[in-house]
């Protein structure tokens, strides 16, 4: 059975991967639908790490890392804002923006504050979110199939990992059976309609961006604090857009959202695992074409090719009030 | 936009107002240099006197704005035909291996022969990374701002795999390819006043800065003195109008894109055959992003596009003679000076209009509203 097994470290290791991309996937949701576009989800998940990584240094709690991070991340997230909805700014441009603050600032900062070039501290495994072994995980191993997903599947992932999976019906559930989530669809789709039932438009979208902020902290806060144990430059690599990706890919909706997350997730998983290692007929499949699968596929969707990707309606347009 | 924006001259609207959009960039950047213990003042003079103060200071200033004003240029042509062309770091890339395909294997060839080879190589690769967006924007209504985005990934990933595995030579474990043979070089600025016999201080500036500067020219020809530029312009500011005056909106996005991608690969020139002499990883190094900041700085005219790449190339090599006399600093600050700089200019360009526009028409503005 040692495939079996196989299969199951890779399914342990995809959802490692999959969760900083589900948690900045469900972010871009919120703001996306709010009609508010964010290609800064890179640049937010960055402060967030590094705010995560800098606290949990200072404090030695993981807790406050977290917090750290939501708020640094919340903050940037209310300047796309600001720069999008208060100013009606061009939201693609405000995203860029972001991302190159937030690219220099954590490296400069953490470079002015450490001296560690660019890095935080090592963190020592109480300021970390730590992984959660599970009653009888180890006696459960040798059991065939139940064991392996019970030890090496839902055993064993930190705490930050359960919260992201909550977030998928967390996040359907607000969205589709709440008032606010009703207006938040509302304001994506057709913002003058909302205006004329008396609901404020601006005050809406700060609402969706803020969601999106506090989940951008949660995916930072994951990078550093609990998949790795301190902050490194630029250590989203990327992520923030693959996460954009699998928001298009899902078409922008929670549940297909987690599936789009974990698929990503899955591919690098085994794009790792099959580094080097040669396939019968194919050959050894260059890791690099594995990581573009992601992005090659999104592009395909969006031709139509595998469906058909409709963004919300109002995306990426500043509402003005009529006069 | 809304109303203001028509009371105002000429001048306010493309000198005034970017120009404080980019004080307060400053301001806020003076701020961040505060924060990391660094005077905000003395650091503009180490800034200034690094990108003018001494020749080989101004050669690199030169070297960097040419990179930008192919990165400009190329966001705003697409910017143009109402096209958002967030890819000319990809195109960049592609348009590398196209100026490396020529180089390595017609090194032999005289460089007259040469150098137009390597300008239609890097022109045709960086044109046809951006067909790809272009077309499935124009047939199939895929948003061009994630379809290029996309597709700098993807040219990442290639740019890689062919370093890695197919164009560096045997035996070496550096992912580049072999130094271009001496006559695929593109000629230094100081060589060629050398042979002039005119001594002026060495850097990398070479021929293609010239070539920039012939590129912005024909941008600003193309699209106010042909039709072909109209019918772009018309495009990008009422594409229903276009299609209603019988323009083919479809065919002008490609061309737009194509041209757009075309002028990103031209960075390879400069940085590939003008400087390093080989195709080597992540040269484009983040100046096809800047080009957006460029391009809306320069209000997306090729003259405001060459003096706001010369102020970029000044923050490209002041930022780095900083960072060599002030070890605090690092190069990463230019990164955030360029962010703010693409967040006031870009994207909170609006917020000084109206209280600009209140004081130059104030009681004949403030009269009608009332």
């Amino acid at each position: 059975m040692e495939w079996l097994d196989l299969i199951a470290q890779i399914s342990g290791s995809a959802i490692r991967f999959s969760v900083p991309l589900l948690f900045a996937c469900l972010a871009g949701l919120y703001s996306e639908r709010s009609g508010v576009f964010d290609i800064g989800l890179e640049g937010k998940m960055l402060v967030g790490a590094f705010a995560a990584g800098t606290v949990a240094a200072l404090t030695g709690s993981a807790w406050l890392g977290l917090l750290a991070a939501i708020l640094a991340s919340v903050f940037f997230a209310l300047l796309h804002g600001f720069a999008s909805i208060t100013h009606r700014g061009n939201q693609i441009v405000s995203g860029v923006a972001i991302n190159f603050i937030a690219a220099g600032l954590t490296a400069q900062l953490g470079e002015t504050w450490f001296d560690l070039g660019g890095q935080t501290p090592q963190l020592p495994n109480d300021a970390r979110f730590m992984v959660i072994a599970w009653p009888y995980a180890e006696t459960l191993r040798g059991v065939p199939v139940i064991g392996q997903i019970y030890s090496q599947i839902l055993s064993g992932q930190n705490i930050l990992v359960y919260f992201a999976f909550l977030a998928v019906p967390l996040t359907w559930w607000l969205l589709y059976r709440t008032r606010f989530g009703l207006r938040l669809r509302a304001v994506g789709e057709n913002p003058a309609a909302v205006d004329t039932a008396g609901i404020s438009v601006p005050a809406m979208r700060y609402a969706a961006v803020t969601c999106c902020g506090v989940l951008c902290g949660f995916a930072g806060a994951y990078l550093s604090i609990a998949q790795s144990a301190g902050f490194i430059e630029h250590m989203t690599a990327g992520k923030g857009f693959i996460a954009l990706a699998a928001l298009i890919f899902a078409k922008w909706r929670p549940v297909p959202a987690m599936w789009a997350c974990l698929l990503f997730g899955v591919l690098e998983a085994v794009a790792i695992r099959l580094q080097g290692v040669p396939i019968t007929g194919i050959g050894i499949v260059p890791v690099q074409l594995m990581q573009a699968v992601p992005y090659i596929l999104t592009v395909v969707l969006l031709a139509g090719f595998i469906g058909r990707a409709v963004a919300p309606k109002a995306g990426g347009v500043p509402y003005v009030k009529e006069k | 936009m809304s109303g203001p924006s028509r009371e105002l001259p000429r001048w306010v609207d493309i000198g005034l107002i970017p120009l404080i959009n980019l004080l307060a960039a400053f301001l806020v950047t003076g701020i961040v240099f505060l924060a990391i213990g660094e005077s905000p003042v003395g650091s503009v003079a180490i800034m200034l006197n690094g990108a003018f103060g001494y020749g080989s200071g101004l050669g690199y200033t030169l070297f960097y704005t040419t990179n930008f004003i192919f990165t400009g240029l190329a966001f705003a042509v697409a910017f143009h035909a109402g096209l958002f062309n967030i890819g000319a770091e990809g195109q960049a890339y592609l348009g590398g291996l196209g100026v490396a395909l020529v180089c390595l294997p017609l090194g032999f060839l005289p460089m007259v022969v040469i150098i137009p080879l390597a300008i239609l190589g890097a022109a045709l690769f960086g044109a046809g990374w951006a067909f790809i967006p272009a077309y499935l924007q124009a047939k199939r209504g895929s948003h061009v701002v994630i379809t290029t985005i996309m597709f700098n990934f993807i040219a990442s990933a290639l740019m890689i795999y062919l370093l890695v595995n197919v164009m560096s030579p045997k035996g070496s474990m550096n992912p580049e390819t072999r130094t271009f043979d001496p006559n695929a070089h593109l000629p230094l600025i100081h060589d060629v006043f050398a042979g002039l016999g005119i001594e002026i201080a060495s850097s990398p500036l070479n021929l293609s800065f010239v070539w920039a500067l012939v590129c912005a020219v024909a941008v600003w020809l193309l699209l106010w003195h042909t039709t072909l530029g109209y019918q772009l312009r018309v495009l990008g500011a009422n594409p229903a109008a276009a299609a209603y005056a019988g323009m083919k909106p479809q065919r002008l996005i490609i061309i737009a894109m194509l041209i757009s991608g075309a002028l990103s690969g031209f960075l390879a020139l400069n940085e590939i055959m003008g400087a390093q002499n080989r195709l080597l990883l992540e040269f484009t190094a983040g100046y096809g992003f800047v080009g957006i900041a460029v391009a809306l700085m320069g209000r997306s005219h090729p003259f405001g596009i060459v003096l706001s790449a010369l102020l970029f190339g000044v923050l490209y090599q002041g930022g780095a003679d900083l960072s060599f006399e002030r070890p605090s600093v690092t190069r990463d600050m230019i990164v955030v000076i360029q962010g703010l700089v693409i967040l006031f200019a870009g994207a909170l360009e609006h917020m000084f209009r109206p209280h600009i526009a209140r004081l130059f028409s104030g009681s004949r503005l403030k009269a009608k509203e009332a």
